[in-house]
């Protein structure tokens, strides 16, 4: 077992794939001589060099494209842009060719990029820095979502990601990367499944990403309540593990989903779809769910924090279902 | 065989060959007009005709390891990179016979074999991925040229720029050629740009950039020629502006109010294959039962294409998901 950090997580899956296979590099706005915006890849253009550590233009769409046919020319880029609110800059490189080029062609070429950003809010960056953008990702068909909320899965989910044949996104909640825990390194995980990081009887809470940590720190306050909350990480957001939502819902028969995506048109709305499809009479009680407000992320840090989902939020909500 | 030659010899064989391949994406282009008011080609449908020699003239500079990345107005490249007519026009009547199988069409023809990399709708869309093609080749020490083709409309596109400006700032060996015909959509090269002469806005990314008439075959050819061989030497990308016309439509939604009839019989007098032919009798170089035998060759070329893609048969809906992701993953 090793402590390390969230970021070290990020950095030392990166290093170990570039060290283990020539056609991985890294490319992406201050990757190189600034060391990564978050610092994920300090040290990193020392011991590979700047060809592997490539610092781009601010070109979003330019070089995720070119990630996309680097990809194509058989190298395995790993493409980092600094946030998701800036994905949008690079949303039709991603979504029109990444996404579509291996049915488009008729499984002629398939697209092997792995392209990682930062996401979420509660830094008081105001509303163009605080977007959670994996749910809306998570529509198109052809893409991977990746939402690792554990240190484990920093550091295990790029190396299968980089096998994939296919097109991954793979979104660091920033407000992870000091996250400290001790895990087994190298750390080997699946991009596939859901995992319940908490077992309970009563009601299920369902979440990913940056929201995992007040989720837990909820259950934990209904426990003293004497109230069992399951807790399910989903890890992938496409595809999704259905089969472990059905599951945890059919032990509880009661059910709380939490998203730092805004409600409208949400993954937690998939989720409720999905639940209600097929798994409506296992359930004892209507579905809720904790979102991000309807708002602009707004900087004063209490408004910031009223449009968050929050762990008295979670509390309340998993009360109102069980009718306490 | 083609050779990697900066020069283009102009000999009986190289005019009718030049000549073949226009003629030969004239009138399978006429075809596809000719089909898709009968309602078997559908969606939308861009023609080449008129800008022929751009295509032709390019290829002709290419090898078969080089990648090509082409635009919703491709039909005339895949052609002439030797993607068979067949496939093509199966793939415009919906067809798993097509190159695409059928999930394509008109605009996005792929073929994996002569590594064509699409047919992209998206303007300016396949200028990164070339960017990113050539990237591969760089960094993995393969002496390839990516030929990226693209109107003078991505001009306006921030993914130009961003191409641009990457495939300079890192040295890749991306041949981006500009085909010029004067209209985006509607809309005419001055009303849309505020330095209209294309190739100078590359030549301010420190790229190397010349124009040249698009409508002489052997020009764009000889042009071509020497991009792709200082591509080859230097490793840095090349810019290629074919100055051009389009004879047709837009696409087969397009009134063609914006433009006068006139002008377009101005460009039509000086259309490519006019006047490949006209200087190539008087010169010598071909003779009338030359472009006669031409014609039957293409004419039966474009009976096939079509008898082929009425044989073909569609995908089962069963496959429908088919291909949206690996099927096994390791
Ligand atoms: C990003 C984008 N915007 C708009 C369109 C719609 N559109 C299709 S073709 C076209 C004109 C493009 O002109 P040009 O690049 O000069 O190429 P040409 O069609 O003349 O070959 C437009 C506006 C599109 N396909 N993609």
């Amino acid at each position: 077992m090793t402590v390390m950090s969230y970021r070290d997580a990020v950095r030392g899956a990166i290093r170990e794939a570039m060290q283990s296979d020539p056609r991985v590099f890294l490319m992406g706005e201050d990757v190189g001589h600034y060391g990564g915006c978050y610092a994920v890849s300090k040290g990193l253009l020392e011991e590979f060099g700047p060809e592997r550590i490539r610092d781009t233009p601010l070109s979003e769409s330019g070089f995720t494209g070119a990630g996309i046919g680097a990809a194509m020319g058989g190298l395995r880029p790993i493409v980092e842009i600094m946030t998701c609110n800036f994905s949008l800059l690079a949303l039709d490189q991603i979504m029109n060719n990444a996404a579509t080029i291996r049915h488009m062609s008729g499984g002629q070429f398939n697209v092997p990029v792995v392209i990682r950003m930062a996401t979420g809010g509660g830094r008081q960056l105001g509303a163009q820095h605080s977007h959670s953008l994996e749910g809306w990702y998570a529509h198109i068909p052809g893409i991977r979502v990746l939402a690792p909320g554990t240190v484990a899965d920093a550091g295990g989910m790029l190396a299968p990601a980089l096998d994939d044949p296919d097109p991954v996104l793979i979104f660091e909640n920033a407000l992870l990367y000091n996250d400290t825990a001790d895990v087994d390194w190298p750390a080997s995980v699946d991009i596939d499944h859901a995992a319940v990081r908490r077992e309970g009887t009563d009601i299920s809470l369902i979440t990913y990403g940056g929201s995992l940590g007040k989720t837990l720190a909820a259950a934990d306050q209904l426990a003293a309540e004497g109230i069992s909350a399951e807790v399910l990480d989903l890890r992938v957001l496409r595809p999704l593990d259905e089969d472990a939502i059905l599951a945890t819902v059919a032990r509880t028969r009661r059910c709380v989903i939490v998203d730092e995506g805004w409600q409208s048109g949400s993954i937690s709305a998939e989720i409720m779809a999905r639940i209600i499809e097929k798994g409506f009479w296992y359930l004892d009680a209507p579905l809720a769910r904790v979102c991000s407000k309807e708002v602009p992320i707004p900087y004063a840090h209490h408004l910031e924090e009223a449009a968050l989902p929050s762990i008295t939020g979670i509390v309340e909500a998993c009360r109102a279902v069980l009718g306490r | 065989m083609t050779q990697a030659s900066p020069k283009v010899w102009l000999d009986r064989q190289h005019c009718r060959e030049l000549l073949h391949q226009m003629i030969r994406i004239r009138r399978f282009e006429e075809k596809c007009a000719e089909l898709y008011t009968q309602e078997k080609i559908r969606g939308f449908l861009h023609l080449y005709i008129g800008e022929e020699a751009v295509a032709v003239g390019v290829m002709q500079a290419l090898l078969p390891e080089d990648a090509i990345v082409a635009t919703y107005r491709e039909h005339g490249h895949a052609l002439v990179r030797g993607v068979p007519a067949g496939s093509i026009m199966a793939e415009m009547y919906g067809k798993q016979e097509g190159c695409s199988r059928g999930r394509g069409g008109s605009m996005h023809l792929f073929d994996a074999a002569r590594r064509f990399y699409g047919g992209n709708a998206i303007v300016g869309g396949g200028m990164p991925v070339a960017t990113g093609l050539a990237l591969a080749d760089a960094m993995m020490a393969r002496k390839q040229v990516t030929a990226c083709f693209f109107g003078e409309g991505a001009a306006a596109e921030g993914e130009f720029h961003e191409s641009m400006n990457l495939a300079a700032l890192w040295r890749l060996p991306v041949l981006f050629v500009c085909e010029n015909n004067l209209y985006a959509m509607g809309t005419a090269l001055e009303l849309s740009e505020s330095q209209t002469d294309i190739s100078a806005k590359a030549a301010a990314y420190n790229m190397q950039a010349e124009a040249v008439d698009g409508m002489n075959v052997v020009e764009v050819e000889a042009a071509a020629r020497r991009a792709v061989a200082a591509i080859r030497e230097t490793g840095a990308p090349y810019f290629l502006e074919c100055r051009t016309y389009r004879f047709r439509a837009h696409s087969m939604y397009d009134p063609q109010l914006y433009r006068d009839k006139a002008e377009v019989e101005r460009w039509t007098g000086r259309g490519p294959i006019k006047r490949f032919t006209e200087w190539a009798l008087e010169a010598g170089e071909i003779r009338q039962a030359d472009i006669d035998e031409i014609e039957k060759l293409v004419a039966e070329e474009v009976a096939g294409a079509v008898a082929f893609a009425e044989a073909g048969t569609f995908e089962p809906v069963a496959d429908l998901a088919r291909d949206v992701g690996a099927e096994r993953r390791p």
